[in-house]
């Protein structure tokens, strides 16, 4: 039988996956609850001029496309098989749809990060 | 002639028919808040190229109460997420010895979780020294 | 039967694909006592009641594997299940899900012996030896490595818990690539390149699993074909990657 192709996006489902379930509750916690309520953390910790900084950082960079690109990628799996699960057999529109989402958010954070002004 | 007439039951809703199918599909619904997460942060990045106003406009954003909300739901749904990845975990390690016995489901998940807590730990405490 | 007799009520689906157009739900009562099985149920159904109802059985003690239905909803071993549990509301028995009904409670296993066979559900030697050579030598903790999954009694009952399998029969499903493993596991045996390059890597071999995992809670024996399948991602996923600059691997 034919090889599957799924180990590419098996590996980026699984990384992303990893990633979320170990530091995921973390940043969601200081990005979207504590940060903007403006408790334990400094006010100024995502401002403008640190998150420049910080993503300018060759270390920044990583870490801010590590976290979105393989997040995505990890939902895009979980989505596709989920609508396959569903009992959508538009295989071909599911996989474009999801992956090529990933695929393009990845892209506009590694094109955002490389393109950053200092 | 052949009197058989096999009969295929359909599939239509089959993960509403045992609880553990829901529990299955809840671990897999999580990957659509995953992704909401995702594209708010990438929202940011690209705002933090547009320049300071645009990126401010981004912060002012966050502290709305919609998206104050959503992030809680995000921030449970995270949870979750953590909690059902080191619990299918034993199912998709090879199994492993050590010292002869074999390496018990439980102590997996529990090192996972553990190992989980530390990680946002460190997170949260790298995040407030930085800042 | 003692004049403690209770009656219980046992809804029976039932599908004779000369008669009806799809299955429908037929309703007994039967007396039973505790220490009856929901096999001796049905068995007192065609005996005393309606002779027509027709189901698989045979050995009445779960190391046949004929004699898996759904019990209210759940795959079990209907030998290895009490009516005691379901009184005094009564059960449901359908056929194994995800499979196609034959007739009443039988299902049609074609399928699952077509790919039973296309694994090569034996050892393959690693070695030719002779018999002064002697036997095969073996650590405790070698066999460790396939024991459990040796134990199938192929019941399918893994097949009627797989929502994978009842979308797309296409997919190997739990029970044969749990043999595959047992086989591919055992350090005896030298048809893994063989059994993984036929079916293992591909969609309808372990990338069809999407790690549901109640395979392994409904199996009687205590088979965990949801380990047997994903721990073999990891190593699948490598040799995809790798299989270009390891000497050999390139042309399979």
């Amino acid at each position: 039988m034919k090889r599957s192709n799924e180990p590419i996006f098996w590996s980026l489902f699984g990384a992303g996956g990893m990633l979320a379930a170990l530091i995921g509750p973390a940043l969601v916690f200081i990005t979207g609850i504590a940060v903007p309520l403006g408790f334990i953390f400094a006010a100024d910790t995502m401002s403008y001029s640190h998150m420049l900084a910080f993503s300018h950082h060759w270390l920044g960079k990583i870490v801010v496309l590590a976290v979105i690109a393989l997040f995505m990628w990890h939902a895009a799996h979980r989505i596709h098989i989920l609508l396959h699960d569903f009992g959508v057999h538009a295989v071909t529109t599911v996989r474009v749809l999801c992956y090529g989402g990933a695929f393009v958010g990845t892209v506009i954070a590694a094109y955002t990060l490389l393109t950053l002004k200092p | 002639m052949s009197n058989r007439r096999p009969y295929v039951r359909s599939m239509d809703g089959w993960w509403k028919r045992d609880p553990y199918f829901i529990r299955y599909m809840a671990r897999e619904v999580s990957a659509v808040f995953v992704a909401l997460y995702a594209i708010v942060l990438l929202f940011g990045l690209v705002r933090l190229g547009q320049g300071e106003a645009a990126f401010n406009g981004w912060l002012q954003y966050l502290k709305t109460p919609w998206m104050l909300v959503f992030h809680v739901i995000v921030l449970a749904v995270f949870c979750y997420h953590t909690w059902t990845w080191f619990n299918i975990m034993p199912k998709t390690m090879p199994i492993i010895f050590i010292g002869g016995k074999r390496l018990q489901p439980g102590t997996i998940t529990g090192t996972g979780l553990a190992a989980s807590v530390i990680a946002c730990l460190a997170v949260l405490f790298i995040v407030r020294g930085m800042s | 039967m003692a004049d403690t007799e209770k009656i219980i009520e046992i809804q029976v689906l039932r599908y004779r694909p000369e008669q009806d157009k799809e299955p429908v739900l037929q309703s007994y009562k039967v007396p039973f006592t505790d220490d009856m099985s929901v096999l001796q149920g049905l068995q007192y159904i065609k005996d005393y009641l309606d002779g027509t109802v027709s189901f698989r059985w045979s050995c009445r003690m779960a190391i046949c594997g004929s004699c898996g239905m759904m019990i209210d909803g759940k795959p079990k071993l209907s030998c290895k299940t009490f009516l005691r549990e379901y009184y005094p509301q009564g059960l449901k028995v359908e056929a194994l899900a995800h499979l196609p009904i034959e007739r009443d409670l039988v299902v049609g296993v074609e399928d699952f012996v077509t790919k039973l066979e296309s694994i090569k559900p034996y050892i393959i030697p690693k070695e030719k030896r002779t018999l002064e050579q002697g036997e095969y030598l073996q650590t405790p903790q070698q066999r460790d490595m396939y024991e459990q999954f040796s134990s199938c009694i192929n019941c399918m009952l893994c097949y009627a818990a797989c929502p994978q399998y009842g979308l797309n029969p296409s997919f190997t499903g739990p029970g044969v690539l749990a043999l595959m493993h047992r086989y591919n596991a055992d350090s005896r045996d030298g048809g893994q390149a063989e059994r993984l390059n036929s079916l293992g890597h591909a969609d309808e071999g372990f990338w069809g699993c999407t790690a549901v995992g109640y395979c392994s809670e409904v199996c009687p024996k205590g088979v965990d074909p949801a380990n047997a399948i994903n721990q073999n991602k990891m190593n699948s996923a490598i040799n995809y990657f790798t299989r270009f600059v390891t000497p050999g691997e390139a042309d399979k």
